[in-house]
């Protein structure tokens, strides 16, 4: 069907700004042009298939991977896969928790989409429901989540598999996902269509398994949770949830409330750091370099063309060698922070040849020589630091005062006239003494000295953080999520 | 769909998305629901496609196919630190036009310019040739994150509207709008004006079931079983958080090394002696070594 998507009053344009809307609310910025794009790819679409709908809504809507997440979920809201409960598409539904459970545990096993959907719903059907009023009652992805446990199945389905790929024989499990199927009759013809995770075959890829499984339960966690907002939406408006129950883009999380998974998602995102560090650096340098006229020489070289200065001579920048002293604070309080801090003395260390690293709880070492380039994985050089230098004393709160003390007294001779030093930590003293003199002190033989606090400026001077007291001595910058870090880095580094 | 002067805006190589899928493959490119569905539109509405993506995930590829899928020409744009106009769309033929004001001496200067600034000493840059031409057409530009920030400039024009301006000659406009495609692997953020005038595609490593029907297509050889394990065993070595993720066309080149090495399982001598086709950094080796237990 083509409805004219051009009618202002058209439910389906009042959709699809629904949509943009919502959009617009998570920081993604489209133009109303885009819009009117998005109304052309429908219309060239057509209604019919869901997944190019939102392919091509994507493509024309969106402009980084990083939205990608958020509109997703909006578009879950605003083009459902369908109005009240989807049990029309499978046989009878399921009668309670441990059906369920078999029957997921099939499905997971032979990676049938379909069926996780459809699964999906009647698990937040069955389990989800809260509340008995109208008004009050609605569907709780948690609670089902809670019920379900999914997470639990993982050796079960890895057991029945064991035992399904010997009795099917070894080396089965080409396209179709065998191994699974001895005997399960309720979604024969899901297995058939689909390609199966070829699990169970045995062999070397049997190590493997475990991961793909659980890879493939946190996916049907996730189905959950859209089918609960789905449901909820239906009850309360999509507008409703769009503003509430979507989660922001990674790069766009506090560090600080980050969730584990948000955390590893959010590396992710800010991996290639070091790359794009590299490449705005090199632009930074090469026009820089182009460098101010020299008079002295233009002029002499012009006589030798007869007075005209045909080439223009310039006074070249000697380059120096830009030198970094990283202060950072790897206390518990600040651990989100403190991860991505690793990424970025790791991303450093790659860029500039005299980067010196020290760390501080209460006490602070250096550890330059434990931030080795390459090491992906910055909560296990957090442990590392723990272990092979002394960063805390008595107790393992952080405390600026002694860590800065400790710094001025001993290490000041790594800072020079030509050093920047950036300290990053949440400047909370747990009540000690901020020692803003020892602060001053680098700061009088340093360069710059920038400070990045994880926390917003609002937060600043409250409690025990001493944030105001020290941004008088030093910049001190709010550095809230990895968009900021980034653009922060960039900005401030010398070049 | 037409625009004010009645020119048909779209490229028109493809009917439906179906189209694009079948076609596609027919040209030995397999495409996901996004690829096809992005493709379609950006030839129906003749919008510039965007591609961005990890290297190796096949976005020049993509160009390619579409080209040899519409029996169009491939004009290819690749795109460098330091390129600007005189590489990116046109220049003059400053010593053809010297030569040509010697030879004509006797003549009147006017009559010289107007014959020196004529379509014979034009040289024409890719921008430009993908715009004259009537034939169908295919315009990649390649790595556009690589060139400066000016450039971006310079392809706005070109590609909002699919015309140049060249200031001797006046404004020329494309009679036939190319296929544009242009690729980034997102080493520097694109400006928002540029993007705004593309769909954007993002092209990541293709799921399981794709990435092995594209190891059969490219290695038709292997081993069916051989072919799930190795896509298994890739799709595992990329949730490692490698320094250098593989990619779909390192998983081509691990297939095409067991096959060449008579290997028709996968056990842990044949992976372990293997990986360095797949991995190509030592510490990404040690690691996966590690995680996969090999030693």
């Amino acid at each position: 069907m083509n409805a004219p998507a051009t009618d202002a009053r058209s439910p389906l344009a009042e959709r699809l700004t629904g949509l943009v809307r919502a959009l617009r609310g998570h920081g993604i910025r489209i133009g109303p042009g885009e819009t009117v794009d998005a109304a052309a790819v429908l219309e060239a679409l057509g209604l019919t298939d869901r997944e190019r709908i939102r392919e091509g809504l994507a493509a024309a809507l969106l402009r980084a991977d990083r939205q990608r997440a958020v509109f997703d979920a909006a578009f879950e809201l605003y083009f459902p896969l369908g109005v009240g409960e989807l049990t029309g598409t499978s046989g009878a539904p399921a009668a309670d928790r441990d059906e369920l459970r078999d029957r997921l545990a099939q499905a997971l096993a032979a990676d049938d989409t379909a069926a996780l959907n459809r699964l999906a719903g009647e698990a937040v059907d069955l389990l989800g429901r809260y509340g008995t009023s109208p008004g009050s009652d609605g569907w709780s992805a948690h609670q089902t989540l809670d019920r379900l446990r999914p997470q639990t199945l993982l050796a079960r389905i890895l057991a029945d598999q064991r035992a399904g790929g010997r009795g099917g024989g070894p080396g089965a499990g080409s396209g179709s996902g065998v191994g699974s199927g001895s005997g399960v009759g309720a979604f024969g013809s899901g297995f058939g269509g689909g390609f199966g995770g070829g699990i169970g075959s045995g062999g070397f890829t049997e190590r493997l398994d475990a991961d793909e499984i659980r890879r493939r339960i946190e996916d049907f966690r996730n189905r959950i949770r859209t089918e609960a907002r789905r449901r909820v939406a239906e009850r309360r408006g999509a507008e409703f949830i769009a503003e509430r129950g979507i989660a922001p883009s990674a790069d766009q999380v506090d560090f600080l409330i980050a969730s584990r998974e948000q955390l590893v998602e959010l590396r992710r995102t800010v991996q290639p750091l070091a790359r794009k560090l590299a490449t705005r650096l090199a632009a930074r340098r090469r026009r820089a370099a182009r460098g101010q006229i020299d008079i002295r020489r233009t002029l002499r070289r012009s006589l030798s063309t007869g007075g005209v200065p045909l080439r223009p001579a310039y006074r070249r920048h000697r380059p120096a060698r830009p030198e970094i002293v990283l202060l950072c604070d790897v206390s518990g309080s600040v651990a989100g922070f403190a991860n991505f801090t690793m990424l970025l003395v790791q991303a450093m260390r790659d860029q500039f040849s005299k980067v010196r690293v020290y760390a501080f709880v209460n006490r602070v070492d250096e550890v330059t020589h434990l931030v080795t380039t390459g090491e992906a994985d910055p909560a296990e050089l957090g442990r590392r630091f723990a272990a092979e230098a002394t960063i805390s004393g008595w107790h393992g709160s952080s405390d600026y005062g002694a860590a800065l003390g400790e710094f001025a007294e001993r290490h000041l001779d790594a800072v020079g006239p030509r050093t920047s030093v950036i300290v990053l930590g949440d400047a909370r003293t747990n009540g000690f003494d901020p020692n803003v003199a020892a602060l001053r002190r680098v700061a009088a033989r340093a360069r710059r000295v920038h400070w990045l606090n994880p926390e917003s400026p609002s937060q600043w001077g409250t409690g025990d953080s001493a944030a105001h007291t020290y941004a008088e001595v030093v910049d001190m910058h709010a550095c809230r999520n990895a968009r900021r870090l980034g653009e922060l880095v960039t900005r401030l580094l010398p070049v | 769909m037409a625009d004010d002067n009645g020119r048909p805006e779209g490229t028109g190589f493809f009917a439906s998305v179906d189209d694009v899928s079948a076609r596609l493959a027919e040209a030995g490119y397999l495409a996901s629901t996004a690829v096809a569905t992005t493709v379609f539109l950006a030839d129906r509405l003749g919008k510039p496609l965007l591609v961005e993506g990890p290297a190796g995930v096949g976005k020049t590829e993509l160009a390619k196919a579409v080209a040899r899928v519409g029996a169009a020409r491939l004009v290819r744009l690749q795109c460098y630190e330091g390129i600007d106009e005189s590489r990116a769309l046109y220049e003059w033929n400053h010593a053809k036009q010297l030569l040509r004001i010697t030879a004509g001496r006797d003549e009147a200067w006017d009559e010289t310019r107007t014959d020196i600034f004529s379509d014979e000493f034009l040289l024409t840059r890719p921008l430009l040739t993908a715009i004259r031409g009537d034939e169908p057409t295919v315009l990649l530009i390649d790595e556009t994150d690589k060139a400066d920030v000016e450039v971006e400039g310079l392809l706005l024009e070109v590609l909002s509207d699919f015309q140049v301006t060249v200031p001797e000659l006046g404004t020329i406009t494309a009679t036939r709008r190319p296929f544009t495609v242009l690729t980034s692997n997102a080493t520097r953020e694109l400006s928002e004006a540029l993007r705004r005038r593309c769909l954007f595609l993002h092209l990541d490593f293709p799921d399981a079931e794709l990435e092995q029907r594209i190891v059969r297509l490219q290695v038709p050889g292997l081993d069916a079983t051989l072919a799930d394990s190795l896509v298994r065993v890739v799709g595992a070595l990329r949730e490692m958080e490698l320094r250098k993720a593989p990619s779909v066309a390192e998983t081509i080149d691990w297939a095409r090394t067991l096959l060449a090495l008579g290997a028709d399982n996968l056990d842990e001598t044949v992976v372990r002696d293997s990986l360095g086709v797949i991995l190509k950094h030592q510490d990404d080796i040690a690691k996966a070594t590690r995680k996969l237990t090999l030693v």
